[in-house]
């Protein structure tokens, strides 16, 4: 037996990524299907030297995360829709203040409690907008185990990037099925450390300032500098401000760093794309049953393709359009009435060969429903 | 190799669940193999009918359920009712006979085993059932060597009841060989 090699399920690996990433500290209500996160940190984590804390709601975990956070950690929590829905006020405060944060959300059906043991991918457009006002966000998405652990390394990576919060969109499939796992080596994957000020005690340290680089160094809370973190609207201080310049030029700020580096952020792979003149766009769990049969209709001969997005927002339009660029047909495959198909829509040339290959009753989406629906887009019938 | 796909049910409690994972993981962890196992969520498992799947194949796994196995274990009349439609005709289904009155209709290789009454006159714990049926399972289908499942009986099995997990195993193990016989004749 490979010492490296886990056989555990997706929510366990998600653990032992944020372990590997340097989590520090963890904050969290355990709700289906995502309990198994606290479960395994909470045992895990104080062995590292970590701190667990459960707390009494969803509300609380993301504020306690913001905290710790300010003072140096890595910090994570982990929900699901409900849960996910309590958090989109602090979602918003950090990143107003710009404080770096990981979320987990593994959905399940919603709205509401909705349909809890069961796969979704109804959250997508939550994710980018479930908290108010203009912004920006970043939400990583993945489809199995190796793939959950490098994207979720790269969650903190970029969240201390960008000084941002970042989503991990999980759902129920990925987040409870087990498969193998091959544990990365220590130092394999690069890790992104907190950028602190070199500014030393007694020397003003203005938290708001942005570098020539853009970048905002950090100075851990509660050490040598005193300085003021809101969720108004705040100049280089970090006192609030009602300066329409002020005003104007922070969330220019907070949309434009996130937004311009759409680039850097985009993740995807590409399967069968060379030739294909159908394309299944898909993510998360349903990409598994979509690559099933994009593998089985190459067999017969048919030139099908998979893009399967990883980064979900900022939305790689770029990717999208240039990939499609030369497909007849575009499918979408999601798990919702279709909340990536109109970002396709968008994105590509001519909409109107983008359709929806999607299933809401709670039930994985399988590869012959998918077949189905191609015939059916092709004009062959059931 | 044929990709394993594997349906095992049975009700909360027996173990169903706990053994299918231990399958995978020798698969995966000792053969090399790939594996996923999933399982139904919920009421089900908690009294229902508890339901897991299990693929294994050398090749990757795309999509993670089974949808019509070509094994398929029911340790409830519930589950054989249930789940006797969904089986690949012709394919493997193992029951319980303590448990399960099958039917002659259904379309695969019914074998019948004397699992559970096995377990409690020689061992006298039921705990170690779904250990036997595991051991049946494997010596009907060599999808994996008794000896993976015993490296992953000892590494998550408290000590003191090692033994009775391997002994559980073996007795599921010449059980299975002897309906493997009878399959030839």
């Amino acid at each position: 037996m490979k010492k490296n090699i886990k056989f555990i399920q997706g929510n366990e690996v998600c653990v032992e990524a944020a372990l590997y990433a340097g989590l520090d500290f963890f904050a969290g209500y355990p709700i289906t299907p995502s309990t198994e996160i606290s479960e395994h940190l909470s045992k895990r984590l104080p062995e590292k030297g970590g701190k667990f804390l459960q707390m009494e709601d969803e509300i609380a975990s993301l504020c306690a995360i913001i905290g710790a956070s300010l003072t140096g950690c890595k910090v994570l929590t982990a929900t699901s829709g409900p849960g996910f829905s309590l958090m989109q006020e602090a979602l918003g405060y950090a990143i107003m203040a710009e404080i770096p944060c990981v979320i987990v959300n593994v959905q399940r059906g919603g709205p509401s409690t909705g349909n809890p043991t069961h796969v979704s991918q109804g959250d997508v457009n939550q994710a980018r907008w479930g908290t108010h006002g203009d912004h920006a966000i970043i939400v990583l998405t993945a489809s199995n185990h190796q793939d959950l652990f490098n994207i979720t390394v790269d969650a903190f990576n970029l969240a201390e990037t960008y000084r941002t919060p970042v989503i991990l969109l999980f759902d129920e499939v990925i987040g409870h099925m087990r498969e193998k796992l091959v544990m990365p080596e220590k130092g394999e994957i690069e890790l992104v450390d907190r950028l602190r000020t070199s500014l030393g005690e007694g020397i003003d340290y203005h938290p708001y300032l942005p570098r020539e680089d853009g970048r905002l160094p950090m100075s851990d809370f509660g050490g040598v500098h005193r300085y003021n973190v809101t969720g108004l609207f705040h100049d280089m201080w970090g006192f609030p401000s009602d300066n329409p310049q002020v005003v104007h030029g922070l969330i220019r700020h907070l949309v434009d760093k996130i937004e311009n580096n759409v680039h850097q952020i985009a993740r995807f792979k590409e399967f069968f794309m060379e030739d294909a003149r159908t394309v299944l766009v898909s993510y998360g769990a349903a990409a598994r049953s979509a690559l099933h049969i994009t593998k089985n209709r190459r067999a017969r001969g048919e030139r099908v393709g998979l893009l399967e997005l990883q980064s979900l927002w900022p939305f790689p339009s770029h990717i999208v359009r240039e990939k499609c660029a030369s497909a007849q047909k575009v499918i979408v495959v999601e798990m919702n009435v279709g909340q990536i198909l109109k970002e396709v829509k968008n994105a590509v040339d001519n909409p109107e060969k983008v359709f929806l290959a999607n299933r809401v009753d709670g039930e994985l989406i399988t590869p012959t429903d998918i077949k189905s629906i191609m015939r059916l887009i092709h004009g062959k019938g059931v | 190799m044929e990709r394993f796909r594997l349906v095992f049910s049975g009700s909360g409690g027996q173990g169903v669940i706990t053994a299918s994972i231990i399958l995978a993981e020798a698969a995966v962890l000792y053969e090399n193999m790939n594996a996923v196992q999933s399982q139904v969520y919920g009421p089900a498992a908690r009294g229902g009918a508890a339901r897991s799947d299990v693929l294994i194949s050398e090749k990757t796994i795309d999509f993670p359920k089974v949808t019509h196995p070509n094994v398929l274990v029911c340790l409830t009349q519930t589950a054989y009712n249930m789940y006797n439609p969904i089986i690949r005709p012709g394919s493997l289904l193992i029951t319980d006979s303590r448990y399960v009155k099958t039917e002659s209709k259904v379309d695969a290789r019914q074998r019948e085993l004397p699992l559970y009454a096995t377990v409690m006159e020689k061992i006298g714990n039921p705990i170690v059932f779904n250990i036997c049926v595991l051991g049946a399972l494997i010596a009907l289908t060599d999808v994996v060597k008794p000896q993976s499942v015993v490296s992953v009986l000892s590494s998550r099995v408290p000590e003191n009841f090692l033994d009775m997990n391997r002994y559980a195993l073996d007795l599921g193990l010449e059980i299975g060989r002897g309906a493997k016989q009878i399959k030839k004749d």
